[in-house]
């Protein structure tokens, strides 16, 4: 009985009206710190997408007694019922974290009967409850970064259609981050750390899986290679719509792991309907000139009608220009 | 069978009942509202916008079907994204059927309206401007359909873009009417599509006015089926502004008509003048490929029944490469109409299948040349040839276009 106080709501998760507030579906026991009930697991990507250099957690929810499907390629094919929970927050000072956070916004994916439905909660100013926002919302928020210099940001919670463009497959809403190949990394877990597709066959979220699959690297990771960690950043930041089957097929350039025509990954490609998005630039890469590439012209701009990706992003990633710059300099020409 | 048409009309009566319709005026919560109300429709439903103008910072979208947004006049209600800080278009619509009219959206940062994969799109009376001119930084297209089919744009305004005011690409089922499209690079571009009626418009004061192309490296190419007929294509005489390393980059000032690729194109009715490079263009894809599923070539072309005025008298011959190229083999005898003469080999040798012959035929008194490359690669032969008779031929029209 204790344990059901703080059960996920499964009839919220499903039913066709979202709730106003994000502690209507008790995914929490505790909303504001942001304490999972039970069943609701924490998990780690190994890249992940670059938000305005926002932190973020994120949690799983597979309701009892059913599993998720291992697919190769693919995100897991979760049931009914099933929630993919993302906290985005900002740290008051990155270089002590115990200092406290500012919670922006929670996104939600809700495996409803017929699809995927996204939706998103804002936080409030006293940060203890998240409100619904399917009009999207914009909050200006400051931090201290890593060198102890003040950051601003004027960020932007994504209306449900926002959602939708980059969580886009052959017209279907679906996941992006929870692929096999993504999670394959050991987590901390409080009372253990271990890898999170083990984890997950512990708790029967997934059946027994072979977890020797192609595995992408943490591109922050400079143990791997340039080239290595490049693929592994463009797939998780610009694959999900540049792939033949995402939003931005129309446009020929696939940056997705599983890509490997050089046309198609923007070598000497030139551009299609650009428009000034293309800065000049005759090629989306131009091996050995990273300044007439399309692709880094396109990563360095913050200006909405030039800016990759569309949305989602009012900064640029600094750490990633350098990497991208990089690795098109020493491209062979 | 009157009982049918009784039951039918119910169906009807009963579905307009439930269907809401939504009004609203501008206010500084404008962004919000709208877009919370676009999300909110339900199929059936319609969103008004009353006269006025709307202040935006972040782009629109819609992703409901059979939906109908609209303003009270291409005028009066007008969608101003002048300090727009977020958002790659104006407006986005991303769901089928829905239709678009009565408004204006100005000075967009990217493109003004894009609808991506849409069954059924029409936008009627629509403008898209960027209010400074001609103008680098302005954005890409005016109206931008792509991947979507049966696709309507009917009485609409476009200027001011700096690739394509209007600009269908990857598209089938597409009619294009009616409307005007002024300073623009490209003033209607039909890009890697399939059965396109372009008609009754006006592409005038553009760097080029009526587009028809087809690029390698998409899901979708292999452009066919194109009539543009009963056009004004006249006084394109604008710069080109377009940012480079784009394909209209490369459009010379004052092009009254190109097709580029692309096979059966006919082009038919209209009135082509003004145009200070050269007045219709048949041109081959400039650059290399190693895209085995594309044909670079224009094949089964059609030109006949135009009626030609001055062309020529000024040369762009510092943008691209094709009016230098014209300038110094025509000795600056510029004419109505070009083609590149370009072919696969075998077709330079032994001509082309006659079912994929190019035709010009009643088109007045249009002067015309051509490139054989053949004698271009020898010495001693001028490779060019004015002789327009040579391409008279049976005229096979097209069928029209019906969209669903």
């Amino acid at each position: 009985m204790i344990n059901s106080l703080y059960a996920v709501d499964n009839i919220v998760i499903l039913q066709d009206k979202f709730p106003k507030n994000l502690s209507d579906f008790s995914f929490f026991e505790d909303t504001q710190a942001q304490i999972p009930s039970k069943g609701v697991i924490p998990y780690e990507l190994i890249s992940s997408l670059f938000s305005d250099y926002s932190y973020k957690q994120r949690w799983v929810y597979v309701p009892k007694g059913k599993k998720a499907i291992f697919n190769q390629d693919e995100v897991f094919d979760f049931p009914v019922g099933s929630a993919l929970i993302k906290t985005f927050y900002y740290p008051l000072d990155e270089r002590d974290l115990s200092l406290g956070k500012k919670l922006m916004e929670t996104r939600l994916l809700l495996r409803k009967t017929h699809g995927w439905e996204a939706v998103s909660y804002a936080w409030n100013e006293t940060q203890d409850e998240a409100i619904i926002k399917k009009a999207g919302k914009t909050i200006l928020n400051e931090w201290i970064d890593f060198k102890g210099e003040i950051q601003s940001v004027r960020y932007r919670v994504p209306n449900k259609n926002q959602c939708k463009e980059c969580h886009t497959t052959n017209d279907t809403l679906t996941p992006i981050g929870p692929k096999a190949r993504n999670l394959n990394k050991v987590f901390d877990y409080q009372d253990e750390s271990v890898n999170q597709l083990t984890k997950w066959m512990k708790v029967a979220y997934i059946d027994e899986i072979d977890i020797e699959l192609n595995t992408p690297v943490n591109w922050e990771d400079k143990r791997h290679s340039l080239d290595a960690r490049v693929k592994s950043y463009l797939d998780i930041n610009c694959g999900h719509c540049h792939s033949s089957t995402g939003g931005a097929n129309s446009t020929g350039l696939y940056l997705d792991l599983t890509e490997n025509r050089p046309t198609h990954r923007g070598i000497y490609k030139k551009p299609v309907a650009t428009g000034r998005g293309s800065g000049g630039h005759e090629f989306s890469i131009s091996p050995g000139n990273p300044e007439e590439s399309i692709l880094l012209y396109r990563m360095i701009s913050t200006d909405p009608g030039v800016m990759m990706p569309e949305s989602g992003r009012s900064l640029s990633h600094k750490e990633a220009i350098e990497m991208i710059r990089e690795w098109i300099n020493k491209m062979e020409t | 069978m009157q009982n049918l048409f009784f039951i039918f009309s119910c169906a009807l009566l009963s579905f307009a009942l439930n269907a809401k319709h939504v009004f609203l005026s501008p206010s500084v919560n404008s962004q919000e509202e709208i877009q919370e109300a676009l999300i909110d429709l339900e199929p059936g439903d319609i969103l008004t916008l009353e006269q006025g103008e709307y202040f935006f910072e972040d782009g629109l979208s819609l992703d409901v079907d059979n939906v109908i947004f609209e303003g009270s006049g291409i005028n009066n209600t007008i969608l101003n994204f002048g300090d727009q800080i977020s958002g790659a278009q104006g407006l986005l619509v991303t769901s089928d059927g829905v239709t678009l009219r009565d408004f204006a959206i100005l000075d967009a940062k990217g493109d003004a309206i894009k609808v991506i994969g849409a069954d059924g799109i029409s936008m009627i009376r629509l403008r898209t401007e960027w209010t400074g001119g001609p103008k680098e930084t302005n954005g890409a297209y005016g109206f931008y359909p792509v991947e979507s089919k049966d696709v309507l744009i009917d009485g609409c305004v476009a200027i001011g873009a700096s690739d394509a005011g209007i600009y269908v690409g990857q598209s089938r089922n597409i009619i294009v009417k009616n409307s005007v499209a002024q300073y623009n690079v490209a003033g209607i571009e039909i890009e890697n599509s399939y059965y396109a009626d372009v008609f009754d418009n006006l592409a005038s004061h553009n760097t080029g006015g009526i587009l028809v192309f087809d690029l390698p490296d998409l899901p979708q190419q292999g452009g066919h089926h194109v009539r543009v007929f009963r056009n004004k294509a006249i006084n394109n005489d604008t710069d080109n502004f377009a940012p480079e390393g784009n394909i209209v980059g490369e459009v010379p000032r004052g092009t009254g008509i190109i097709i580029q690729a692309n096979s059966d194109v006919e082009v038919f009715d209209n009135d082509i003048y003004g145009n200070g490079t050269v007045n219709l263009s048949i041109v081959t894809y400039g650059y290399d490929t190693d895209d085995e599923n594309y044909n670079p070539h224009p094949k089964s072309i059609q030109i006949h029944n135009n009626r030609f005025g001055d062309g020529g008298f000024d040369p762009d011959v510092g943008t691209g490469e094709l009016a230098a190229i014209l300038f110094e083999l025509s000795k600056g005898d510029m004419p109505d109409i070009f083609w590149d003469g370009i072919l696969p080999m075998n077709q330079m040798l032994f001509g082309q299948p006659d079912e994929e012959r190019l035709i010009i035929s009643n088109n007045g008194e249009a002067s015309f040349l051509t490139i054989n490359p053949i004698k271009y690669m020898l010495p001693f032969f001028d490779p060019v040839e004015r002789d327009i008779s040579k391409y008279d031929g049976e005229i096979k029209p097209l069928p029209e276009v019906i969209l669903n």
